[in-house]
């Protein structure tokens, strides 16, 4: 074959790029969503949330494959190890939560502070510095993987510390972006008016990226070394992110219900008390078995078996604003979604945790399914769900504050989007559930925790059967979550109606 | 009913909240360093990386009732006694070897980490690796070519080669070594070690 054959059957460079851009051009016209419909911080908001949902098809999607090679071993064995699959997962997890938290705040910033964002154009930059930064850890993370043992694979390839395996170039890199981030929170309520809010989310943010800090270090001390990272791991999803959550339905229940003001920010103060008060000492449940004194035993037991308290308080504030407004409200998929955060963090970070919190049972189940149950009800239930509702009040004002209430059209999808996703996620709790009381059981209590334990529980029909459930309720969460992207790109299109103004009573 | 009592009041909760977190926090700094100082490799909890050149078990403790570690006599780790900046050195290289072959994304390490592969907290004493006399060899040979050393106990679960040296292996052998020495407030419970079978 000679040269000019070549040129033929290889695509041009230029071509592709135009036949990429058509198609996204096609796609924009299909979409047919009008920016004009958002302020210029709202804009930046729904590029955050543009890339959390192509992380949250990422998350699912790895997760898929590291359920799969759980049932085949050999399945993508050599290529694709369940070591990279299950930490893009867990990344692509944290890092899309992060973008909806960033994006919901960018959000409300402007509505809640009374003025334009202060620092917008940095903001811009710091948007497309993190999206890059990703884009890169996560091309490293695929085809890379891993390094020699030396201070340079963690610089650049990846720190191996489940959760913040990003290398140390990244966490500086995004220690810069949250600074540009949480400058623009403070200058810009310094400029608008401040609130309860206000001052709760910016006190917060100030505690998340200082933790962050924390997991930046290498220690040859792996007791230290784990310390470190619950400091970071802990306070983020057991302390910061929830009172994050705490101040984003607060400002939801307000533009959703027209809850009044003063209820909804001293609830907000309830909850930050209860949630702070249980959740910091509560921290001691991660130092039962690292090497820690044995102080942490009652320390860690009693503050963590509080923790599912706030999450009740939570339940009883969304539920009880939504009863006085009689559950009339401006946005149905929205407070739909409010309400399955209500209970779903309250099931699986309260309850789902509160089983296997004490260190008496915590010796037995410690290392085993059980904790993959609570993480993936937790996770979806506290953080998954408030994102999707912010999600769809923003499609609402995007498509210019359109009607969503009741006899909104294809209702249908938004409904069985929520459906299938709850009931996938609830269903790969229950099956990891079951395979670890099993393993608690069989590898722990009878076997004795060796490895030949470890195995003898593993290839035990029940822990076999529970892995393939997960697997196919996996396929209905991603079936949930197919129909989730296919609503938010086209709920309100070609709907004429304007959603009825809120009064706040 | 116009007066809000004061335990339902905005400015009450907010106070409560600030002070609740402060404490809190405050207590937590205190604990922190607390543990930190008690944890430091060469303390009773956290034994410095020279014990790597000492025999290591893990026995049930009636009084305590649970299971600690209990140091013994000399047992050099490849043949060859190491000061306490050697062992130290080999100890380092092998948890950054953990860290960089992503060990912790199937493996545990101290229960934590994900459970697709066993947990290493004690894997320097698991009974998998047959006898005393072959274990540093058989665990060398295994992480430098763990496809075809493979024993999957018949789960046909098998670990990668993830291009592990030699040094790195002795490296990753020392860690694991050291690591089964930490005290680990019983966890995990019920282990029968190595040397529970001579």
């Amino acid at each position: 074959m000679n040269t000019t054959q070549l040129d033929d059957v290889i695509p041009k460079p230029a071509s592709v790029l135009d036949k990429a851009r058509r198609l996204l051009n096609d796609f924009k016209v299909w979409v047919n969503l009008d920016s004009g419909n958002l302020t210029a911080g709202q804009q930046l908001a729904v590029k955050y949330f543009t890339v959390a949902m192509i992380l949250f098809v990422a998350q699912i999607l790895f997760g898929l494959l590291s359920a799969l090679q759980f049932i085949y071993p050999d399945f993508l064995y050599g290529i694709l190890d369940f070591n990279v699959n299950r930490m893009v997962h867990i990344n692509a997890m944290i890092v899309w939560m992060l973008y909806g938290f960033i994006g919901s705040i960018y959000w409300l910033i402007e509505d809640e502070s009374g003025t334009d964002i202060v620092g917008l154009k940095w903001a811009n930059i710091a948007f497309w510095v993190l999206t890059g930064a990703v884009t890169l850890v996560v091309l490293v993370y695929l085809f890379i993987q891993i390094g020699p043992g030396k201070d340079s694979s963690l610089w650049f390839i990846n720190e191996g510390r489940e959760y913040i395996e990003a290398p140390r170039w990244a966490d500086l890199g995004i220690t810069a972006v949250m600074l540009v981030f949480s400058y623009n929170v403070v200058a810009t309520f310094s400029k608008g008016k401040w609130s309860g809010i206000a001052g709760v989310l910016t006190l917060d943010l100030i505690a998340l990226i200082g933790l962050y800090l924390a997991g930046m270090f290498y220690m040859t001390n792996i007791t230290h070394d784990q310390y470190w990272w619950w400091w970071v791991i802990h306070l983020w999803v057991e302390a910061t992110w929830e009172v994050l959550v705490g101040v984003i339905m607060a400002w939801s229940l307000i533009k959703l219900l027209g809850a009044r003001r003063k209820i909804v920010q001293t609830w907000l103060y309830i909850e930050v008390a209860l949630m702070f008060g249980s959740g910091i000492l509560g921290l001691g449940h991660h130092y039962f078995w690292i090497g820690m004194p044995e102080y942490w035993l009652s320390v860690g037991g009693f503050f963590s078996a509080l923790e599912p308290i706030p999450l009740v308080a939570m339940v009883v504030h969304a539920i009880y604003d939504s009863g006085v407004h009689a559950f009339k409200t401006v946005n149905h998929p929205a407070l739909a979604w409010v309400i399955a955060h209500a209970f779903g963090n309250f099931f699986g970070a309260g309850v789902w945790g509160f089983m296997h919190t004490l260190p008496q049972i915590n010796l037995y189940t410690h290392g085993t399914q059980w904790s993959a149950s609570h993480g993936h009800l937790s996770f979806f239930g506290a953080y998954a769900t408030i994102n999707i509702a912010f999600f769809y009040l923003a499609i609402q004002h995007w498509r210019g504050n359109v009607w969503m209430a009741a006899g909104t059209r294809h209702a249908w999808r938004w409904k069985w989007a929520l459906g299938l996703l709850n009931a996938g996620v609830v269903g790969m709790t229950v099956a990891l559930l079951i395979a670890g009381y099993e393993q608690s059981f069989i590898e722990r209590a009878v076997e004795g925790s060796t490895w030949a334990g470890y195995f003898a529980a593993q290839n035990q029909p029940s822990f076999q059967h529970a892995m393939n459930w997960r697997m196919i309720f996996g396929l209905v969460t991603a079936a949930g979550l197919g129909l989730l992207v296919w609503d938010l790109l086209t709920i309100g299109k070609y709907e004429e109606r304007k959603a009825e103004k809120i009064v706040v009573h | 009913m116009n007066e809000t009592p004061l335990w339902a009041s905005e400015s009450f909760w907010k106070k409560t909240a600030i002070w609740v977190t402060a404490v809190s926090f405050v207590i937590l700094i205190v604990l922190t360093m607390d543990s930190l100082s008690q944890t430091t490799a060469g303390g009773k909890r956290v034994p410095a990386y020279a014990v790597i050149n000492k025999k290591i078990d893990y026995q049930f403790n009636k009084e305590l009732n649970k299971s600690v570690p209990v140091i013994g006599e000399d047992e050099f780790l490849f043949g060859k006694q190491m000061t306490e900046q050697e062992a130290a050195e080999l100890v380092d290289l092998g948890k950054k070897t953990a860290q960089t072959r992503n060990c912790m994304n199937c493996h545990t390490i101290l229960g934590n980490g994900a459970y697709f592969a066993p947990d290493l907290t004690k894997a320097w004493l698991d009974q998998g690796w047959l006898s005393k006399d072959l274990r540093e060899d058989l665990m060398v040979k295994f992480l430098m070519n763990p496809e075809s050393n493979a024993r999957t106990f018949g789960s046909n679960r098998k670990m990668p080669n993830l291009g592990i040296t030699e040094q790195e292996a002795r490296g990753l052998v020392a860690f694991l070594k050291w690591m089964s020495s930490i005290d680990t407030n019983g966890f995990p419970y019920n282990f029968k070690t190595i040397e529970a079978e001579e």
